[in-house]
């Protein structure tokens, strides 16, 4: 059942990322398009899954949507471990007021969710998928400081960080060769579990216009151009959610069949 | 340590997070590039009437100055003036708290309700299919955006079966003092149910887990010895000691509720304080942006500092510990 979980998750993820890369390359129709005299056309074999407001084919814009929704992940994701897991393994393996501090400032970081940094920042220099990234990196700062603080003080009661230390090793060398290959397999379900969220906040900044701007489609945008349809074209609100609610759960299930992988006696408790 | 100081300890660790908020905030939006006055006037403007505007604005002054000018106001509850329509920020913010406020609280009040049941149904059937059920129910909740679920829920109710309102938003007692409830609740149906399919999926997992944990520990085994049946020894024992983690997570679950408040007004056209921001951060309003989000920060601080302290009034355990 839990094996299942995995895989669907792997499955999910895969292909989404085929679908960014493919886009790449080719998608069946100019995703920018404009074509008055096809718009909102229902799915056929021409266009399986419509058109959209603008006549542009449905398919296309949410295959290159996956794009953008990669591209700000994976930004996104590493700017929040490149700034969280310092401070976390910093604050485990130091303790005392070090710690104290980290956990104080990562609790400020909280009260500020990637919507309203997204917000500050947009309001100061505009919005743009570079503020979008920034905001849902910053905000993801403290989960990574956490969970790397939590695997770190594990780390540091096992007997070869003892015998390190003992050795002569200096502290840096200890968390570079020692905590980060340990807590490295807890920090990338950690990854998994913030993507999935990053996903979640990009839809829903792009869908109140303050992410990437038009005319580059992403799948929160294209929710909130087929509001406009809702009465004449309810099927076009479908299909962006599909893909983002698709997306996040794959990463989901993704993030809790490697936590499960990696300790089984959580297996019972997840 | 006694209780007094716990509490001081945890009043003095909210008002300095306040405090490095109020500041964050405010440089974020004042010290990065670009300038309200020619943002205002557009760049073809003369230098002569920009720098008017800066000094009818207040902003020739030195930034410390400045800060110091919102926080002293934001304290008496004066939130300045917005740029563009002097009109005062407070007088723009206030009618809408109601609106946001209702839609976090009615949500948080009956997400707990689906999630208990849901949770302990998940945890006490973990092995069988209807426990399986429910957490594949909590699992795909927790991947569709609130938003998104907003949209549905129009597609079917509003659109498909005109059995509620599409959007817009009805005050329990309208402008003649009448009272509307009908009205009112009727528009807030769907936003509350696109909120609640969020919090409670996130609720149920935790919800879940806490209970598995319950069901190993010795004195639930203990009750079991003494011929108790599950779902009372569940209850008596269970609900106490699960509900710390639950609590907190209903705590930090606030400010993403919030948050998520903020795009379902605009998913439905609700007059709220997102639907304000949103347009101030449209109109380069800044006075009227960094005010609404200190609002907001202020509420998810408030929430943090009422969550830690009522971790106290469950466990008592915790009444003479400082540390979490």
């Amino acid at each position: 059942m839990r094996r299942a979980g995995l895989w669907i998750g792997v499955v999910l993820v895969a292909v989404v990322i085929l679908a960014a890369l493919v886009s790449l390359v080719w998608t069946p129709y100019d995703p920018l398009q404009i074509q008055p005299a096809q718009t909102l056309q229902p799915a056929s074999w021409r266009h399986l899954l419509g058109t959209d407001g603008f006549g542009i084919d449905i398919l296309s814009r949410l295959l290159v949507g996956a794009r953008t929704t990669v591209y700000v992940g994976v930004v996104a994701v590493s700017l929040a471990a490149l700034g969280g897991v310092p401070l976390g393994v910093l604050a485990g393996m130091r303790g005392g007021w070090v710690s104290e501090i980290v956990l104080r400032v990562s609790d400020i970081l909280y009260a500020f969710p990637a919507l309203l940094l997204a917000i500050l920042l947009a309001a100061a220099v505009g919005a743009s998928t570079g503020t979008a990234m920034v905001a849902i990196g910053i905000a993801s700062i403290p989960a990574f400081a956490r969970v790397a603080r939590a695997a770190t003080l594990i780390v540091m009661t096992q007997d070869y960080i003892l015998a390190a230390r003992a050795s002569g090793t200096s502290r840096w060398i200890v968390s570079v060769r020692h905590v980060l290959p340990n807590i490295a397999a807890v920090l990338g379900v950690q990854a998994s579990v913030s993507f999935g969220i990053a996903i979640l906040a990009e839809a829903a900044l792009s869908y109140l216009g303050l992410a990437t701007p038009p005319p580059t489609p992403t799948w929160g945008r294209m929710l909130h151009d087929a509001q406009t349809y809702i009465f004449t074209s309810p099927i076009q609100a479908l299909w962006p959610g599909l893909a983002i609610a698709l997306s996040v759960l794959g990463l989901n299930l993704l993030g809790d069949g490697l936590r499960d992988h990696l300790d089984p006696r959580l297996r019972e408790a997840a | 340590m006694n209780l007094g100081r716990t509490v001081a300890v945890r009043l003095l660790v909210f008002a300095a997070s306040l405090f490095v908020a109020s500041i964050a905030i405010f440089l974020v939006v004042n010290a990065l590039p670009g300038d309200v006055a020619t943002a205002i006037l557009g760049f073809g403007a003369d230098p002569a009437s920009i720098a008017e505007l800066r000094a009818r604005l207040g902003l020739d002054r030195p930034l410390l100055v400045r800060y110091f000018s919102w926080v002293g106001g934001m304290i008496s509850g004066d939130m300045g003036r917005s740029y563009l329509t002097n009109e005062s920020v407070t007088a723009l913010v206030a009618p809408r708290i109601g609106v946001t406020a209702w839609l976090v609280v009615i949500s948080m009040l009956i997400a707990p309700l689906v999630a208990l049941p849901l949770g302990m149904l998940a945890a006490m059937k973990r092995r069988t299919w209807q426990g399986a059920a429910a957490s594949t129910v909590s699992q795909i909740g927790l991947s569709i955006p609130a938003f998104y679920a907003g949209i549905l829920l129009v597609i079917v109710f509003a659109v498909g079966l005109h059995w509620l309102p599409a959007n817009g938003y009805t005050d329990l007692v309208d402008a003649s003092g009448r009272w509307r409830p009908v009205a009112f609740l009727q528009h807030l149906v769907l936003p509350v149910t696109s909120l609640v399919i969020v919090q409670a999926s996130v609720l149920t997992r935790y919800v879940r887990s806490a209970f598995v944990e319950v069901l190993s520990e010795d004195y639930f085994r203990t009750a079991r010895a003494v011929g108790w049946t599950r779902w009372r020894a569940l209850w008596r024992h269970g609900v106490r000691n699960a509900a710390i983690s639950v609590v907190t997570v209903i705590g930090l679950q606030l400010a993403t509720l919030l948050v998520g408040a903020i795009v379902v007004e605009q998913v439905f056209r609700l007059p709220g304080l997102g639907t304000a921001l949103l347009s101030a951060v449209a109109n380069r309003d800044l006075i009227v942006v960094q005010g609404i989000v200190m609002v907001l920060v202020f509420a998810v601080l408030v929430i943090n500092l009422l969550t830690d302290l009522s971790y106290l009034l469950i466990d008592p355990r915790l009444r003479g510990r400082d540390a979490r």
